[in-house]
């Protein structure tokens, strides 16, 4: 168990983490890391697996199956789309010494 | 199987390190695309763990839920256009906090049920001592509110920025409207938190939450969508911590901290950008007041042919193309580069100049100069391209409008009034390519369309680049 303090302790360092690590990050990669941050918090899906894995009744299976599903769009989406802008952002390096033209 | 629990925890720590390491790396264009990797494995242990948990039921149904999900979102994510990316950011946001919501929801609804059976053995007291806190149930219920708002909000937000939602939605005390739906969850969730586990009461408390998502983002302007999109994306973070304390998993709670410390700011910077403050962005209701009132703006726009223009850049010493959203919508960023290619060919000096908004996200064009092959060291920011205007020859505006728009500096009744600009009007010459003569993406007339150095080629982006690069090739004969 997690108690009262130790989770405000768990958050606030959580919380100047994410904080410290966008402060440095320049403008041209904003877009991605929105996308990338929104991956990150596809965690949910091991939330919503656990509600639905603890279901008792019809409903909160029904109100579990939908939250995984989501979940899951969350969490893979957001690795696809971040994968796919970012992977352009490696290819135009070499890019620009490759082929001056 | 004592050591089961600790693997998983393992996992778990594994995961949320990987998450952090994942982001720090994704902070600089070299080492962004590893970045992902990482935070994706650290993804694929932790939900591999979860399986793996005591306790757990369904699994078939769990796995189903999981391979559907994954598939439609694959799909989904690997067919979208880049131009498209930011509501699809949107969507996927709104998942997430769907997502919370429902863990929100299964908790509750787990409590009540509970309760509902102490109550029947007479066990129950109405001072709500039965198994959950009451911190975390306060925890359960705040972030089903804040993960219901970030799912109707960012659909609606999806929904805007994919033209299915032109109209921007509002009526008369509207803000007064809004306040007393949110005051109603706020006042219902409350009540859930103290005790009172109903079924009735926790569906109305979602009921209202989710209206407050529609109805806060209804009659937000499709140009203050990023703002809107990274203020949601920072409430799934948050609303994934809280419901990560309810369910004490660790992994859920660092991810979704850092999403919502990192999402905070990432919002600032944008609303920062735009020189509006995110109280202004939500409650502002930007453009109601814009049309109304505002300069008259004298003078006539003057058109060009593509040939004049392709010949006044060919012969210019210095070019500065500013590509806005409407290059990318018509998907002429090729041709932009293409044109640009052949400029610098002849030794002309060709920069990109990107307002930080340009696109539809901090960024965004970036990502698109970058799919069309724009090397780094082209493309400039604001602040180092503004104090070479006055030395430009020739600006090629290709589908921006507002953030080259003048009025933002001389007319404190615009809009826009304040949001730092591109100064492309001290240049010597500015071409515009723009499909016709109609007002941009927030309905603002641009001053710079009249300027005396202001010449206009009308057309679609692309055919437009597309002639430009003929005229330059047949310069050459």
């Amino acid at each position: 168990m997690i108690d009262g303090f130790l989770a405000l302790y768990i958050f606030m360092l959580a919380a100047f983490t994410g904080y410290e690590i966008i402060a440095r990050v320049p403008v041209i990669l904003h877009t991605p890391l929105m996308s990338g941050s929104n991956f990150i918090h596809g965690i949910v899906l091991v939330g919503a697996m656990i509600a639905l894995g603890h279901a008792q009744t019809p409903f909160e299976l029904a109100i579990g199956f939908l939250g995984v599903l989501l979940g899951a769009g969350n969490a893979a989406g957001g690795y696809v789309v971040t994968e796919r802008m970012l992977e352009m952002f490696k290819a135009s390096k070499p890019a620009a010494g490759k082929e001056p033209r | 199987m004592a050591w089961l629990p600790v693997v998983i925890k393992a996992c778990y720590f594994l995961a949320a390190l990987l998450f952090i390491l994942g982001l720090k790396h994704m902070s600089s264009p070299r080492s962004a695309r590893g970045g992902i990797v990482w935070a994706g494995f650290g993804m694929l242990v932790a939900v591999v763990a979860t399986f793996a948990l005591p306790d757990m039921h369904h699994l078939g149904l769990i796995l189903a839920a999981v391979l559907i999900g994954v598939a439609a979102a694959w799909w989904s994510g690997r067919r979208v256009a880049m131009t498209a990316m930011p509501q699809m950011v949107a969507l996927y946001n709104g998942m997430g906090g769907g997502a919370a919501a429902a863990i929100g929801a299964a908790e509750l609804a787990g409590y009540a049920g509970n309760a509902i059976t102490l109550l029947d053995g007479g066990q129950f007291t109405a001072s709500g001592a039965a198994s959950p806190g009451t911190a975390q149930l306060a925890l359960a219920v705040l972030g089903a509110l804040i993960g219901s708002v970030s799912f109707s909000g960012s659909l609606i937000a999806f929904a805007k920025l994919q033209g299915w939602l032109d109209k921007r939605f509002t009526f008369p005390g509207q803000r007064v409207v809004n306040l007393l739906v949110l005051a109603a969850a706020v006042v219902l969730g409350a009540m859930i938190a103290g005790g009172q586990l109903s079924m009735p009461l926790i569906a109305a408390f979602f009921v209202l939450a989710l209206l407050f998502g529609l109805m806060m983002t209804l009659p937000i302007g499709g140009a203050d969508m990023p703002v809107v999109i990274s203020l949601y994306n920072a409430f799934t973070g948050l609303a994934v911590a809280f419901e990560g304390f309810v369910l004490q998993n660790e992994a859920m709670i660092i991810a979704g901290t850092v999403v919502g410390a990192a999402g905070t700011l990432l919002t600032q910077l944008m609303a920062k950008a735009m020189n509006r403050s995110i109280g202004n962005v939500l409650f502002g209701s930007f453009g109601a007041a814009g049309g109304a009132a505002g300069q008259a703006i004298g003078g006539s726009q003057k058109p060009i042919e593509a040939s004049d223009a392709a010949v006044m850049m060919a012969y210019a010493e210095r070019v500065v193309i500013v590509p806005g959203y409407g290059m990318a919508v018509a998907q002429a960023q090729h041709k932009v580069w293409e044109f640009a290619k052949l400029l610098i060919e002849r030794g002309v000096k060709v920069r990109f100049a990107i307002h930080p908004v340009a696109g539809r996200m901090p960024g965004h064009m970036n990502v698109l100069l970058a799919e069309a092959g724009v090397p780094y060291d082209l493309i400039a920011d604001m602040d180092d391209i503004n104090p070479e205007f006055p030395n430009t020859d020739v600006v090629l505006v290709i589908g921006a409008n507002d953030v080259v728009n003048p009025l933002a500096k001389t007319d404190p009744s615009s809009p826009i009034y304040g949001m730092p600009i591109l100064d492309v009007a001290a240049a010597r010459q500015v071409i515009v390519i723009k499909r016709g003569k109609g007002t941009g993406f927030a309905g603002i007339e641009n001053a710079l369309f009249y300027a005396d150095n202001a010449r206009m080629l009308y057309g679609d982006g692309q055919a437009a680049a597309g002639q430009l690069v003929a005229e330059l090739k047949a310069l050459d004969g």
